[in-house]
């Protein structure tokens, strides 16, 4: 059947912000969504407030709407745009809701806009388990024994019936938030409890466990003509228990019989049948008995998925793109596959090569929070690899985690596997349970002499994963025993075909990793790349999509274009994430207009750039020294591109260099002199530009003495740290010498960092560009938060708002003259603090900063392509951007916080970043931009109600002019004493209530009886209190926005009488820049400051 | 040591490539024809479908071994295929139905194993330069006795191997209370077609491929099926004219695979070797009568010669139901006025997807029309 004619507009709704269980896999599918579509010649409007997404890059769609993913804001742009249809399925659960909730309130209807993809019946039936369970049952297909119920009393009747452990799951949250397993009374209590209060419908699923079974997933797709096709088969190495997003997981699958296997797809064609996906994709998790093959459906989803992103990396095929064709229309038969471009996409995808994710975790950050790894996900990035084998592609992923190890190495100390000591019995205990590091403690099992049927029983993972890890740990031995002398390219061939990494090998041998590659250089064992092609080479592929392997045939094309590598940014990780990897994609776009071949390296199912679409070559490999220096010397690139990928490329930089190949833009030197402090003091003193007092200290003695010349408080942070990794602040020589015991080692080769901390100081940052002559000006953002909170966690606004025009000025030139002084070509960032009249810079980095797709959606201009043009030779005058373009609107960007995944860690915010996303919100005014920035990042700020001010000392001036302000706008005030006793002195009408310690009724249940709308809390100097901790931690866990910060009280404030004066409207990103070009000014747009009485 | 490879071997190719890898099991030299198959599940399946007899089965998919053997999935009585080259071969397997290993079973048969091999180099060259003669040896260089077995095997074309894997003996399967009952002609049968027709309510008497028409007659079928098998449909010369006067008493007949080539050869059309075949669980078919897609199973290298548009050619009274959609060819055919049709694919699958198991319920719908 050809395309739908009947539609003409078709509105796309995106995932939102970065989240954990929701990643940048929906910026991968979104924009293959958005370009299918176009092609079709169809009108696309796009909603999402995630600003860091190329998806969202005004030429993706015909309006972009970058607003808040809620049923308020999408139905105003539905109301404005009055789109045929509406395409819910690319962007998460997110999108999956709001589709629900406009279906469900009418508002589709209302408006003549139809679901496609999904309708409103499959959405319900696949989120809800009751229904689902039932669906089930009419295909004859079983779901775990389970039972909704929307009470404590009713979910302990339920668990007293089908026993121990227990799987409890709340209803439409993503990623399983709030769920878990529980092993006795007490978890169950605390998880049920957990589970219903964030479940949007308070009901939870609690459920038999299959705890141990095995795990399977299936990625089906099916078209209006009831054609249906299996994509991918994925198993987990993780038995049943461990969230699928959390396991490691292995494409197709390993273990099983084509028998079982097509038990399974004949399920999967029943079941998107059932729940009647018309035109779409789904995906469908299944657990297996080992005992006996026994197939159990876990549960469906409906939509694009994590799991559809990988299989479509895994197989060539791209999910997202296809079904954005079948949703309006098209059969399978009548789409060509994109990779092969002969055969139709009415196939199931067939791998001679064998695919490996890894997930990535940030417990470090995280460091309250419990560490085993439960059915709620709490991973924050993936890798992937592709190797001829199981064995080559598990090393190959474990290497591209970028955690430091190789591949499948135990750490040097125990404690780093997550061992308290090197007994069997600690080792036994640590096997049963679920980490980030069991994989390694497996390692350690099998050299102390398990066998590999204890730990199959311990850990309930399959034998046959843990002989292939057996049969490596005796490849190591067989090859460390090798003489020298017979040592020959067969050994080394064969150790590379299991995935062996040159460091690995130089470990064997007691050599250096120089030394190892020059062995197998000399032997003349290099590796070959193969393509990913759908079809296991059974018809000739035209896609260079590619890895490497010891096998015996490279097929990667050889051209002779001029060639630029762009180096990607790895998996995703706190303070790493999707604004790299569309910074990258921007660059690669812009050099590929430019003539260039543009070749992407990387590693991360999740992304855009590792879409084979995007650019002229990708290679899926591991972002290490020896991966990427094999395709440089194959490649023979003009350069290499490495500012745009965070910290994953730059810390390849050097080695490069080193070993000859030409770094573009920025010179390697310019960035190493920007990470030395030292050497970037000197350039700050030349130029005249104020820094913090600070020192550099490598032994704890002389970081004490440093910060006794300087004066407490100081931050304290180890040099060469991306996204506040281990960085405090901290008050005094106690604490300062506590944390060198916590949290840091200091040695001369790991300076640490200490710089006078600036109480109170405006924060901003400058993004700039610069072609090695000229620098024009990005933008200034100035951070909501004051300083002390880590920029990426600070919201910040754009143009500033606060900050004198003057000192912003000063910013500007500081910038430029470093810039220039640096020799930057390509991006900068620059942090610079203002306090008492005087600006200082905090740091600069020489290359992309996380702000940069801020601040190109908020002026117009894609900073990073316009950077890789710069790279490339190219001037500013050549590019055309010469001036700095102001907005005559403001831009906001708020972080988004993974607090509610890690419900034991304090949700303060400090210098440590620990957000996983950031949202936008764009109005005329600040007030209502926060706003949407607010709405956007679910922190729904109250219209009325009650606010709770619990503030320090020194907060509590500037705390009573907010709560006048509050006060003002209708609002009833709480206060414990010590604040309540202030405000009623400057004659701020407020009621007491009791600390924690002081009885009952306290804070804590005001807030558990939804009492308050709005807590205002900021940390007590030092150390935040046990009380404030609780205080938060209700406010997270009831959904009661909260603030640390008395700035950003007052930026909500703002928001709030915002609202009052009008409610916010929608426009798209085209005409947001429209004004721009029409040469509005500045300031120009807001009519009155604000709707606040007198 | 542990941790040390198995002992080399090679592949040489009849053009002279040559493969290098480790040999586990019987030395050799063994020669065959060389296909590759993209079944990434049901290699014992594969290993033991008697349509491989006789060729040595390159398997696409890398990881092979890993659920071990069976004894509820063998299509047949024991491995048929000559040799098998894989990427790498599982050392140990896990599956809860596994009664032991791949490579043990195999070697019950003599077939040997090479593996460590660049299959998808091999694959690629079988692709591009058309499917060939192989042989497998020990060591890293052809000896003189390898190079002259290749040199003696026989090519495919013209090759009857249908006579040599069918059954000398008729013997039934499936519930003798059914109320249908078949004659299978066995060219080569995989027991998951008998299995079915069971499922179906149908039993078969499963005959040599030489059976004559009156024999058939004899057993008062209610229809005929006629089996896939090995080798090229036109060697099995005998087959048309049995074929042909069963037609003329209006028996319901059924072909998969060499079944339905013969049926094409039968009413007047030809069969030609293709390059290197259709071998795999993921080849799209389009169903003409209904526009649906059919993720089928197969494993054949001759086909019916004909076109969509075209029909069969040279054969007027059949018509073409089935296409494939990779590339064309025929893949379903059906008389324009007797109850006869085959099928190119294997519907019955075993291994692959269950998307044709339908014709099964379609010749029984034949067979019930017949009887009334």
């Amino acid at each position: 059947m050809p395309k739908r004619t009947d539609l003409h507009r078709i509105l796309v709704i995106g995932s939102g912000p970065i989240v954990i269980g929701q990643a940048a896999e929906f910026d991968y599918s979104g924009t293959q969504a958005l370009k299918a579509l176009r092609e079709e010649g169809y009108e696309v409007v796009l909603v999402n407030s995630n600003p860091a997404t190329i998806m969202t890059d005004p030429e993706f769609a015909d309006r972009t709407y970058i607003e808040p993913v809620t049923p308020e804001f999408v139905e105003k742009v539905i109301a404005k745009e009055r789109p045929d249809a509406v395409l819910p399925t690319m962007g998460g659960q997110t999108a999956l809701n709001v589709a629900l909730a406009l279906a469900d309130a009418g508002v589709l209807e209302r408006y003549g806009a139809q679901l496609i993809g999904a309708n409103a019946r499959a959405i319900r039936v696949a989120e809800d388990r009751k229904l689902f369970a039932d669906a089930m049952a009419r295909i004859g297909l079983q779901c775990p024994q389970g039972r909704t119920v929307t009470t404590f009393e009713e979910a302990l009747a339920t668990v007293e019936e089908f026993g121990y452990p227990s799987i409890i799951r709340p209803s439409f949250t993503l990623g399983g938030t709030g769920g878990g397993v529980a092993y006795n009374r007490e978890e169950f209590e605390q998880i049920v409890r957990r589970g219903l209060d964030l479940s949007p419908v308070h009901s939870v699923l609690v459920e038999r466990s299959l705890l141990g079974w095995k795990e399977y997933e299936l990625e089906v797709m099916r078209d209006c003509a009831d054609n249906v096709v299996i994509v991918c088969s994925i198993e987990n190495f993780d038995p049943m228990g461990v969230h699928t997003g959390d396991s490691i997981t292995v494409a197709p699958a390993m273990t099983l019989t084509d028998r079982e296997y097509q038990l399974m797809r004949d399920a999967a064609v029943a079941i998107i049948r059932e729940i009647g996906v018309d035109a779409g994709g789904c995906n469908i998790q299944f657990a297996v008995n080992p005992e006996n093959g026994e197939l159990i459906v876990i549960e469906m989803n409906p939509r694009v998925s994590r799991s559809s992103a990988l299989a479509s990396k895994a197989t060539g095929f791209p999910i997202a793109r296809i079904g954005a064709k079948l949703a309006v229309g098209y059969t399978l038969d009548e789409i060509p596959n994109d990779i092969t471009k002969t055969t139709p996409a009415s196939f199931e995808p067939v791998l001679d090569y064998v695919v490996v994710k890894c997930p990535r975790f940030a417990f470090e950050k995280f460091v309250a929070a419990d560490p085993v790894l439960t059915t709620q996900m709490k991973s924050v990035g993936e890798s992937m690899a592709i190797g001829r084998t199981f064995k080559e592609a598990f090393q190959k992923a474990l290497r591209a985690l970028e955690t430091g190890r190789p591949g499948w190495e135990t750490a040097e100390r125990l404690i780093d596997d997550r061992l308290s000591d090197d007994s069997l019995e600690t080792l036994r205990r640590a096997l049963r349970m679920p980490t980030p590091e069991r994989v390694f403690q497996l390692k350690r099992a099998m050299r102390a002499g398990l066998s590999v049927s204890e730990i199959a029983a311990l850990s309930g993972i399959d034998p046959w994963f843990l002989d292939q890890l057996a049969e490596l740990l005796e490849a190591e031995r067989w090859y460390a025993a090798l003489p020298d002398a017979e040592l020959t390219d067969v050994h080394v061939r064969r150790m590379k075909r299991f995935g062996f990494s040159d460091r690995q090998l130089a470990a064997l041998r007691g050599e250096t990793e120089t030394q190892a590659r020059a062995r197998r250089y000399a032997l003349g064992v290099r590796p070959v790349y193969r393509m990913v092609d759908t079809c296991a080479g059974e018809f000739p592929s035209a896609t260079p999509y590619l890895y490497s392997c010891y096998d015996e045939e490279d097929e990667a094309p050889r051209t002779d274009r001029r060639k630029v590598v762009i180096l990607g940014s790895g998996p995703n990780r706190i303070g790493q994430g999707v604004e790299f990897d569309y910074c990258c994609v921007r660059a690669v776009l812009a050099l590929r207009e430019q003539g260039y071949e543009t070749i992407m390296i990387n590693s991360n199912p999740e992304t855009v750039s590792t879409d084979f679409d995007i650019s002229d070559k990708l290679y899926f490999e591991p972002l290490t020294f020896e991966d990427v220096l094999e395709i440089v010397e194959r490649e023979q690139p003009e350069g290499v591109i490495v500012q745009l990928g965070g910290q994953t490329p730059l810390k390849l930089t050097r080695a490069l260099e080193a070993a000859g190949v030409k770094i573009l833009g920025t010179s390697p030197d310019a960035i190493d002199i920007a990470e030395d402090r030292r050497r970037f003091e000197q350039i700050a003193r030349e130029l005249g530009i104020a820094q913090p007092p600070n020192g550099t200290a490598t032994s704890v003695e002389e970081a004490v003495e440093i910060a006794n010349r300087i004066g407490y408080p100081v931050l304290v942070r180890p040099s060469y740290v991306l996204g506040g990794r281990a960085m405090e602040i901290v008050y005094d020589d106690a604490s300062l010498r506590d944390y060198f015991d916590r949290a840091v080692r200091v040695s001369e080769e790991r300076p640490v960092l200490v710089d006078c901390f600036l109480e109170d100081a405006f924060e901003a940052d400058v993004d700039a560009l610069s072609d090695g002559t000229d620098v024009v000006i990005g933008a200034v953002m100035e951070h909501i938060e004051e300083a002390g909170i880590h920029s990426g966690d600070s919201a910040c606004v754009l143009p500033p708002y606060l900050i004198p025009p003057a000192a912003v000025e000063q910013m500007k030139a500081h910038a430029i003259a470093m810039a220039k002084a640096l020799g930057v070509v390509g991006l900068m960032n620059a942090q610079f603090a203002y306090k008492d009249g005087v600006v200082y810079v905090i740091e600069v980095n020489p290359r992309a900063s996380r702000t940069v797709p801020f601040v190109s959606k908020a002026i117009g201009v894609p900073l990073a392509s316009v950077a890789a043009r710069l790279m490339l030779g190219e001037t500013l005058a050549e590019v055309g951007f010469t001036q700095e373009i102001v907005p005559p609107y403001v831009s906001v960007k708020e972080a988004v916080f993974p607090f509610n995944k890690f419900r034991e860690a304090d949700p303060v915010l400090g210098p440590e970043m620990r957000s996983t996303g950031e949202v936008m919100g764009i109005d005329e005014d600040f007030g209502t931009a926060f706003l949407k920035s607010q709405l956007a990042a679910d922190n729904v700020l109250p219209r009325e109600g009650a606010v709770f001010l619990s503030v320090n000392d020194s907060d509590k001036p500037a705390a009573a002019v907010l709560a006048a302000r509050l006060h003002a706008l209708g609002f009833k005030l709480y206060a414990t004493a010590g604040t309540a006793a202030f405000l009623e002195g400057q004659g701020v009408p407020v009621t007491r209530v009791l600390k924690v310690n002081e009885g009952r009724p306290h804070a804590v249940d005001l807030i558990l009886n939804g009492e308050v709308q709005l807590l205002v809390n900021t940390p007590l100097g030092k150390h935040a209190q046990q009380d404030d901790e609780r205080l938060r931690k209700a406010a997270l866990g009831n959904r009661v926005p909260y603030t640390t910060t008395l700035s950003a009280a007052n930026a909500a404030c703002d928001a709030i009488a915002a609202r009052r004066w009008r409610e916010p409207g929608v426009r798209s990103l085209q005409e947001w820049h429209a004004l721009i070009h029409a040469g509005a000014a500045p300031g120009t747009l807001a009519a009155t400051e604000s709707g606040e009485p007198a | 040591m542990a941790g040390s490879p198995p002992p080399e071997g090679f592949l040489l190719l009849e053009d002279g490539t040559l493969f290098l890898g480790r040999l586990v099991g019987n030395a050799g030299p063994t020669v065959a024809e060389v296909v590759f198959t993209t079944n990434m599940t049901g290699y014992q399946e594969v290993f033991s479908d008697p349509s491989y007899n006789a060729q040595i089965v390159v398997m696409t998919a890398p990881m092979i071994g890993n659920y071990g053997i069976n004894a509820d999935d063998p299509e047949s009585a024991r491995p048929q295929v000559a040799g098998v080259v894989v990427r790498e071969l599982s050392r140990t397997h896990s599956n809860w139905r596994a009664t032991g290993s791949l490579d043990q079973w195999l070697a019950e048969s003599n077939v040997p194993v090479l593996t460590e091999v660049d299959t998808r180099r091999l694959a690629r060259h079988l692709r591009s330069r058309g499917v060939m003669r192989g042989v497998i040896g020990a060591g890293t260089t052809p000896t003189a006795e390898a190079l002259a077995a290749l040199g003696g095997c026989p090519s495919m074309v013209g090759l009857d191997l249908a006579s040599v894997v069918s059954t000398r003996e008729p013997y039934a399967w499936g519930n003798a209370q059914h109320p249908f009952h078949i004659v299978a002609y066995d060219f080569g049968i995989k027991r998951n077609i008998l299995r079915l027709f069971d499922a179906h309510g149908v039993r078969a008497t499963v005959v040599p491929s030489n059976t004559s028409a009156d024999e058939v007659l004899a057993l008062r079928p209610d229809g005929v099926f006629l089996s896939n098998g090995p080798g090229d449909p036109e060697a099995v010369a005998y087959a048309p004219s049995a074929i042909r006067a069963l037609a003329a008493k209006g028996v319901p007949m059924f072909g998969i695979c060499l079944g339905h080539q013969l049926l094409g050869l039968s009413f007047g059309g030809h069969t030609t070797k293709m390059p290197f075949g259709h071998r795999g669980g993921n080849q799209p078919v389009k169903e003409l009568s209904t526009g649906k897609v059919l993720i089928t199973s197969q494993n054949h290298g001759f086909a019916v010669a004909g076109s969509e548009t075209g029909g069969i050619d040279g054969a007027p009274d059949l018509e073409v139901t089935h296409v494939n959609l990779n590339d064309g060819t025929v893949e379903g055919l059906r008389h324009r006025s007797l109850p006869i049709f085959g099928v190119q694919y294997h519907p019955e699958a075993a291994p692959g997807p269950h998307d044709a198991i339908p014709h099964f319920s379609e010749f029984l719908d034949a067979l019930k029309s017949a009887r009334v």
